[in-house]
């Protein structure tokens, strides 16, 4: 029904504005809504379960509610519901666009796969609630939900790749790259971390197929390069579309981009083994996973290159879109929590950080500074385009979204930092005697504080998720709120040089 | 379809590919950029000559260095036990007593026994032995099995109603539910209540205290003292009754709790620690916890 026509290829030449391509845009717009949706579920959860960590009192004494079931709620809804629909509404809606063609299957297809990764993630979350889990990080989910994922998946992947095989461009652009990445090694991640055996066919229980420290690395190279495919090569295909497009600006590097895709593929896949370090996995493995994620360094890097210096030539739009504020922040939290993750691998660095809150903090410093700020870039560019308005709701409310998130998200990861060291460093202390100088609750008491600023943070998160709701709700409606309008200033010496 | 095409603000050339508007520069990598990724590579490779690293079917790389996590552990281990040795030695050979008078061994059984009653007794009877519901206080002069060393080594090392031989106490039991099991009716818990409240000095109906004390006398004397002093001071062994006079309560003191208790009973056990901590240990934390303030 509704469809867009390309017009932006009028630019280039006469050839292409003959061509009246008219992309799929009805289903792209409910993964739009449900990526909202479960946006403010999965940061509701997240602060909800923070509070029971300050405050015991809320696991409220019911099996349903407690900390161990709504924290893979929490993780699920964030990563899979909320990431997941970003990723099909920004990949479905790119690709078409980079590609120059209809998504492939059609329609009903992106329809049909929206349902039903709708319905696994409602029917995720209330398993996990109800008790069933395969006790996997991030891979809680049993065996029959896994198969009807694997199906969904399979039938994205189908369209995906069928649209860039039928596109009408000569090259693919290199946000499809990462997405094809991504799609390809999250279905092999899946499908090979979840390789149960159900202890009877009308039951939910199975039992992973290997068992002890082979379970343990099969689990974390899943759990890492779910970080690493879903996380990172699925946002970074979103960056390398909105990001120049929102900038208005090219890509600063073709060859960068290249160089730092294959390399980040290659050496993600291996890096897993520090997730379990000082296990019983072999030294080998350990040292195999530590100098992968250090070398993985420069090629995460290579995306925030890209993306910041994208920027270059347009750096004074920052002060009047904070659409494209959220944005090259997010390339900022990436690059910062990519130089944290090789630092974090290093042995002697994780003797001290695993198993503390320092961890909680880096993946935070990831998921809300990389992951959600990126999300929120592309929502409030993709809503006015979707629901064919000129222009957002307003930009002021953007601003005030952009700030009240930032607060949290330095109030969380400066807490977490601080908690998670100071843990680390208690739990190591010895008196001149050779004893053991504090006894692991002190260690929980001592972090109390820091549970509730981090709470604090989850919570002007979610603050600030609530005013991009009300925005992208009044921006769909067709409102357009009376405010200052950003102006830009140039800066006197620039000018004044120019 | 390759255009060249020459960005005006860097005047760097495009690639010549356009995507739905979208360009690429043709910018060459940054220097610093691939150095520091020839860095990272070199020092991996440089890890992998030091360092386990590379698995070769049955067996793997060794590194120079000759590194094993295990062994580390061993050693390191081994190495913390050798420096307590001499303490160690000490503290096997010598009474619980004999170490409280030794001023060397009684210094390092009170570290030693902070550690352990931290991780292993705090979790129950709260941090510094201040006791919780249920949790004796340990810091104050109350003990339902003895306060000197050699007693509380021995609830340490057998528990209380615990599935050890030795242990004190009479396993699974503990105090007889007297409301529920029917033995006293709702009546005589009321007196007997008011008996107890009044023996601790507070308001009680006169007229059921009265008719309380041979509710006491005739079912509760038998464990806790014909006066109320508790089966220790009453001199009944292997039975561990509170004593009923008291600011400390194990469970509660105030009328609603003392009727709870009397209606359903209660029943209290340790476990017993000597299969889970060595002799040294154990002799720490009885001397730790004599020395918590309340030691006899």
């Amino acid at each position: 029904m509704t469809s867009a026509t390309l017009t932006s290829g009028a630019t280039l030449g006469s050839q292409r504005v003959s061509e009246d391509v008219r992309y799929y845009e009805d289903a792209i717009r409910l993964f739009v809504i449900a990526a909202t949706f479960w946006g403010v579920v999965g940061f509701l959860a997240g602060t909800f379960i923070a509070l029971q960590l300050a405050f015991p009192a809320l696991n409220l004494g019911f099996e349903w509610t407690s900390f161990g079931r709504l924290r893979p709620v929490h993780t699920s809804a964030v990563i899979f519901a909320f990431g997941g629909n970003v990723l099909f509404a920004t990949s479905l809606y790119s690709v078409q666009r980079t590609c120059r063609q209809f998504l492939f299957g059609g329609e009903g297809l992106t329809k049909f796969i929206f349902w039903n990764y709708n319905v696994f993630i409602v029917l995720a979350a209330l398993s996990y609630v109800l008790g069933f889990t395969q006790g996997k990080e991030y891979a809680e989910p049993e065996w029959i939900l896994d198969l009807y994922l694997t199906v969904i998946w399979v039938l994205y992947a189908i369209q995906f790749v069928g649209t860039v095989m039928t596109r009408r461009e000569s090259h693919i652009y290199v946000a499809n790259w990462f997405f094809l990445a991504f799609i390809l090694t999250v279905a092999i991640l899946h499908i090979g971390n979840n390789v149960n055996v159900p202890v009877s066919i009308t039951g939910m229980k199975s039992y992973p197929f290997v068992s002890g420290v082979q379970s343990a690395m099969v689990q974390w190279w899943y759990g890492h390069n779910a970080v690493g495919f879903f996380l990172t090569a699925g946002f970074l295909g979103i960056m390398y579309y909105f990001v120049p497009k929102r900038a208005e600006r090219p890509v600063y590097s073709y060859r960068l981009s290249i160089v730092h895709f294959w390399t980040l593929i290659f050496l993600y896949i291996w890096a897993g083994p520090h997730h379990l370090h000082y296990t019983s996995l072999p030294d080998w493995a350990q040292t195999l996973g530590m100098t992968f994620s250090v070398m993985l360094w420069m090629p995460s890097w290579g995306g925030m290159i890209n993306g910041i210096m994208t920027l270059s030539g347009a750096w004074d739009k920052l002060r009047t879109d904070p659409v494209l504020r959220f944005l090259v922040t997010s390339v900022a939290f990436y690059g910062m929590s990519t130089f944290e993750g090789p630092l974090m691998s290093v042995k002697p660095v994780n003797a001290l950080s695993h198993y503390t809150d320092w961890t909680v903090g880096h993946v935070h410093s990831g998921a809300l500074g990389w992951v959600a700020f990126i999300s929120f870039g592309a929502l409030y560019f993709l809503v006015p385009v979707l629901w064919k308005r000129s222009q957002l709701y307003s930009l002021r409310l953007v601003s005030y979204h952009f700030w009240t998130a930032t607060v949290g998200i330095v109030l969380y990861i400066t807490a977490m930092w601080v908690s998670g060291i100071m843990q680390g460093l208690m739990w190591r202390a010895y008196d001149n005697l050779g004893f053991l100088q504090y006894s692991f609750v002190e260690t929980v008491a001592a972090m109390h504080p820091f549970y509730v600023i981090r709470a604090m943070g989850g919570v002007l998160f979610v603050v600030g998720s609530l005013i991009m709701v009300y925005n992208l709700w009044r921006t769909a409606k067709g409102d357009v709120r009376i405010e200052k309008p950003y102006a830009s200033t140039p800066h006197k010496a620039a000018v004044g040089a120019a | 379809m390759a255009q060249n095409y020459k960005d005006e603000l860097s005047g760097v050339e495009t690639t010549g590919h356009e995507w739905d508007g979208l360009r690429e520069l043709n910018n060459p990598l940054p220097k610093w950029w691939l150095y520091i990724f020839y860095v990272c590579i070199a020092w991996s490779m440089a890890y992998y000559v030091f360092y386990p690293a590379w698995p070769l079917g049955k067996t793997y790389t060794k590194g120079i260095l000759g590194y094993s996590q295990r062994e580390d552990v061993v050693t390191s281990m081994a190495n913390a036990k050798a420096g307590q040795a001499k303490f160690l030695t000490a503290i096997a050979a010598k009474s619980v007593d004999e170490i409280q008078k030794d001023k060397d061994l009684l210094g390092f059984a009170m570290a030693g026994g902070r550690s352990y009653f931290n991780e292993n007794c705090a979790a129950c009877h709260g941090a510094g032995g201040q006791g919780a519901k249920g949790f004796p206080t340990l810091a104050d002069d109350v003990w339902l099995w003895g306060g000197k060393t050699a007693d509380i080594y021995q609830t340490i090392q057998h528990g209380i109603r615990s599935d050890d031989a030795d242990t004190r106490g009479v396993p699974n039991t503990g105090m007889t539910a007297f409301g529920k099991d029917g033995i006293l009716n709702r009546d005589q818990i009321d007196q007997v209540t008011d008996y107890v409240l009044s023996l601790n000095n507070k308001p009680a109906d006169a007229a059921k205290v009265a008719k309380g004390k041979t509710v006491y006398d005739e079912n509760c004397a038998a464990c806790h003292g014909d006066a109320a002093q508790g089966a220790l001071a009453a001199g009944l062994d292997g039975v561990g009754a509170p004593p009923l006079k008291q600011a400390n309560w194990l469970y509660g003191g105030d009328k609603a709790t003392l009727v709870e208790t009397i209606t359903n009973g209660r029943a209290g056990m340790m476990p017993a620690w000597s299969k889970r901590l060595d002799d040294a240990t154990i002799k720490s934390l009885a001397v730790y916890v004599h020395n918590l303030g309340g030691g006899k």
